[in-house]
């Protein structure tokens, strides 16, 4: 093994429930081989770690070229959700709902108690300062394990070394 | 398929040095590796880790547990975990308890 630890900080930029996932499953991957893991959290990331939001990720099926009918177990090939469909009322919370069912059928958990796991192993959580102050929030409003608000710049510093993956 | 001696007996590994018979294990072997991870004793704590990584292996046709199943399974909290078997408790576990690294993402 090499003496210098690897490092791998994330950047998490998006608040859809599909979105947030990438992230906690590579960092706890990480964690589990021994990577310093880093997350900083951005724009609509931050719900990620915002205690009203982050368990209320949602995923529309508006203009979502990926979510087939067939996913649900109907014999429709490649058929998408019809956009039209997807305007109705209760359509997004179907979709979310639904995706949330596939992702616990793997054993992954939700997105708050996962991201705690992640805390737990040792990964470093930041608030985007910029985001902070545009959408009017507070270090309260985060959950625990968020270290800190801090610059686009304090980010770099911290991370000299780091392989970064933006998602 | 490569092998090496470990506590005193010859075993079967692959090229990153993970056991690939796990009835060839014995507690000793366990020490010795953990010795090699930067476990310098391994204690009761630890052992209930192991006990249930190769329990489940035993079960699951060698799988070894992912990091989740085993907080799960046995209780012991994933920071607890961590100090345990710091810096990446996924493979040094299943190194230890003389199983191919697990294959879950969880």
């Amino acid at each position: 093994m090499a003496d210098e630890t690897r490092k791998i900080a994330f950047i998490c930029s998006k608040g859809d429930l599909d979105m947030a996932y990438p992230a906690l499953v590579m960092g706890w991957a990480a964690l589990g081989n021994g990577i310093d893991v880093t997350i900083f959290f951005t724009f609509w990331g931050m719900d990620m770690i915002t205690k009203a939001r982050q368990n209320r990720l949602e995923l529309a099926p508006v203009a979502n070229t990926s979510m087939k009918m067939k996913m649900m177990g109907l014999p429709t090939g490649n058929l998408g959700i019809p956009n039209l469909m997807g305007v109705i009322p209760g359509m997004t919370a179907f979709t979310s709902w639904f995706m949330k069912k596939k992702i616990a059928a793997v054993g992954a958990p939700p997105v708050g108690e996962y991201l705690q796991m992640l805390v737990d192993g040792g990964a470093k959580l930041y608030a985007c300062k910029m985001t902070v102050d545009m959408m009017g929030l507070k270090k309260e409003d985060f959950v625990d394990g968020v270290i800190d608000i801090v610059t686009a710049s304090d980010f770099m510093d911290m991370t000299e070394g780091s392989q970064i993956i933006f998602i | 398929m490569a092998t090496r001696v470990i506590a005193g007996k010859t075993v079967q590994v692959n090229d990153e040095g993970f056991m690939t018979n796990p009835a060839e294990w014995t507690k000793e072997i366990g020490g010795a590796i953990a010795k090699e991870e930067g476990i310098a004793e391994l204690t009761a704590a630890h052992w209930k880790v192991i006990d249930y990584c190769r329990a489940t292996a035993a079960r699951l046709g060698g799988k070894s547990p992912t990091l989740r199943q085993i907080t799960t399974g046995t209780n012991v909290s994933t920071k607890e975990l961590f100090a345990l078997f710091p810096k990446g408790p996924a493979k040094k576990v299943a190194h230890i308890a003389g199983l191919g690294k697990p294959e879950g993402c969880v």
